[in-house]
């Protein structure tokens, strides 16, 4: 007969997981019975466990919010034109670009940014603060230039970049140009609404916190939504509060993601 | 898509559980970080393996958004008020004696390092299994029990230390 291997102390969090074979489990629990402060140890871990999961056990039985609809979130993927059902509300919403723009900039520079996505954002309400606000000049190059600006921007930035399209939102594409900001060149696009409501997207390569979930950050009427996917950031910048933008910078999201296997131009 | 459908949406009370539990935030701040995971399972449903297990890779994602969160946030300096988190953590405020004993525990539980505090609670609460543990992680599974017997370890001596002196804090002594 061979005698039992040794109990370990990984045998010791598989009695306390409930994850030992019966047998296991048996030899455990008779070497917890004469080693009475191993046993008292153990105890404790078994409480913690119970402690925890009595503390969070609670959240799973809350009901899911609207947000994490799995259902909504596939049909509006399906059809991107469904998932911004604001698109009424679009037209009512101000022309404060400039004097929102402007109060978003002075601000903003309280809080000092690094490289990372908090800088992201920042240069992009700086890009929009200047160029939304441009009546006659807002990008160098326009749509019609489109493939002209691709490969420009994407020259400068060294990596494929692509041009998002929210017609469905009811945003026409209105062109770009090359921007600078402390950490390098970007790409700017814009786009605006019948009621020439403008935003922006701002991308540049990053070398910090190159994939990072999306966030929002408002000042005043101006807001904008930043994420990172790849290396690259981007965020999407508006005088609309965030939660409008945010479907809109899910599209761009996933319009890029698609993109990446196939990247035009 | 009607197989993720199936495969995920029984998920997400527990992705919402991990979400919140582990970023000790509020539900908004965690809910974010959610429907960002569902956002990309669902661009990268296709990509997954088949053969994969959908728990695993969902916890996957959101364990890699949820890191990467916690290390934005510690790179500005930001830190939750404990006492906020404990409240927005935590679902319910219980009887008052058990309110206690969990603030007792999750202010513990804050004093773990990211990378223990995840394995105790993957494995803990959301009932992984060692080896699942592991795949979310990315770690060899020898490094989850080493981590998961320092996060139990130092849970315990913490909230001794905490608890009023009765004599009754057990000797930690490993016992490899």
């Amino acid at each position: 007969m061979n005698p039992n291997p040794p109990i370990t102390e990984d045998d010791l969090h598989g009695y306390v997981d409930q994850a030992l074979a019966p047998e296991r489990r048996a030899e455990v629990e008779a070497y917890l019975a004469s080693h009475p402060e191993v046993a008292r140890r153990i105890a404790g871990y078994a409480g913690q466990r119970e402690a925890l999961r009595d503390a969070f056990g609670p959240i799973a039985e809350e009901p899911v919010p609207p947000q994490l609809s799995l259902a909504r979130m596939i049909e509006a993927r399906r059809s991107p034109a469904r998932r911004l059902p604001w698109r009424p509300a679009v037209a009512a919403v101000l022309l404060l670009a400039i004097g929102g723009g402007g109060g978003w900039l002075s601000r903003g520079l309280t809080q000092p940014a690094s490289a990372g996505i908090a800088a992201l954002a920042q240069e992009g309400a700086d890009t929009y603060a200047v160029y939304a606000s441009d009546r006659t000049r807002a990008v160098e190059l326009g749509a019609a230039d489109r493939e002209q600006l691709v490969r420009w921007v994407s020259n400068r930035l060294q990596r494929p970049i692509a041009v998002p399209d929210l017609a469905s939102a009811g945003y026409r594409f209105m062109g770009g140009r090359l921007v600078a900001t402390p950490h390098g060149p970007a790409g700017m696009f814009m786009y605006d609404d019948d009621r020439g409501t403008r935003i922006a997207m701002l991308v540049r390569p990053m070398e910090i916190e190159g994939d990072t979930p999306m966030s929002e950050r408002s000042h005043g009427p101006v807001s904008g939504v930043t994420w990172a996917e790849q290396g690259l950031g981007y965020t999407l910048v508006g005088a609309k509060p965030a939660d409008v933008l945010h479907p809109l910078a899910d599209e761009m999201r996933r319009q890029i993601s698609a993109g990446q296997d196939s990247v035009k131009l | 898509m009607k197989d993720m459908m199936i495969l995920v949406e029984p998920l997400i009370p527990a992705l919402r559980r991990y979400a919140r539990s582990l970023l000790r935030a509020d539900a908004a701040a965690a809910d974010d970080l959610v429907q960002d995971c569902l956002e990309r399972a669902i661009t990268r449903w296709h990509q997954r393996r088949a053969d994969g297990d959908a728990r695993t890779w969902l916890f996957t994602i959101l364990h890699n958004l949820a890191v990467s969160r916690l290390r934005q946030a510690a790179r500005r300096g930001w830190h939750v008020p404990i006492d906020d988190a404990d409240e927005a953590a935590t679902a319910r405020p219980p009887t008052q004696e058990a309110g206690l004993r969990h603030g007792e525990l999750l202010r513990a539980l804050d004093t773990l390092p990211e990378e223990q505090r995840s394995v105790l609670l993957l494995v803990s609460v959301e009932d992984l299994t060692y080896a699942e543990a592991a795949k979310v992680l990315d770690v060899p599974i020898g490094t989850v029990m080493s981590r998961l017997s320092r996060a139990r370890e130092r849970l315990q001596r913490t909230m001794d230390a905490d608890a009023p002196a009765s004599g009754r804090a057990p000797i930690l002594r490993r016992v490899k």
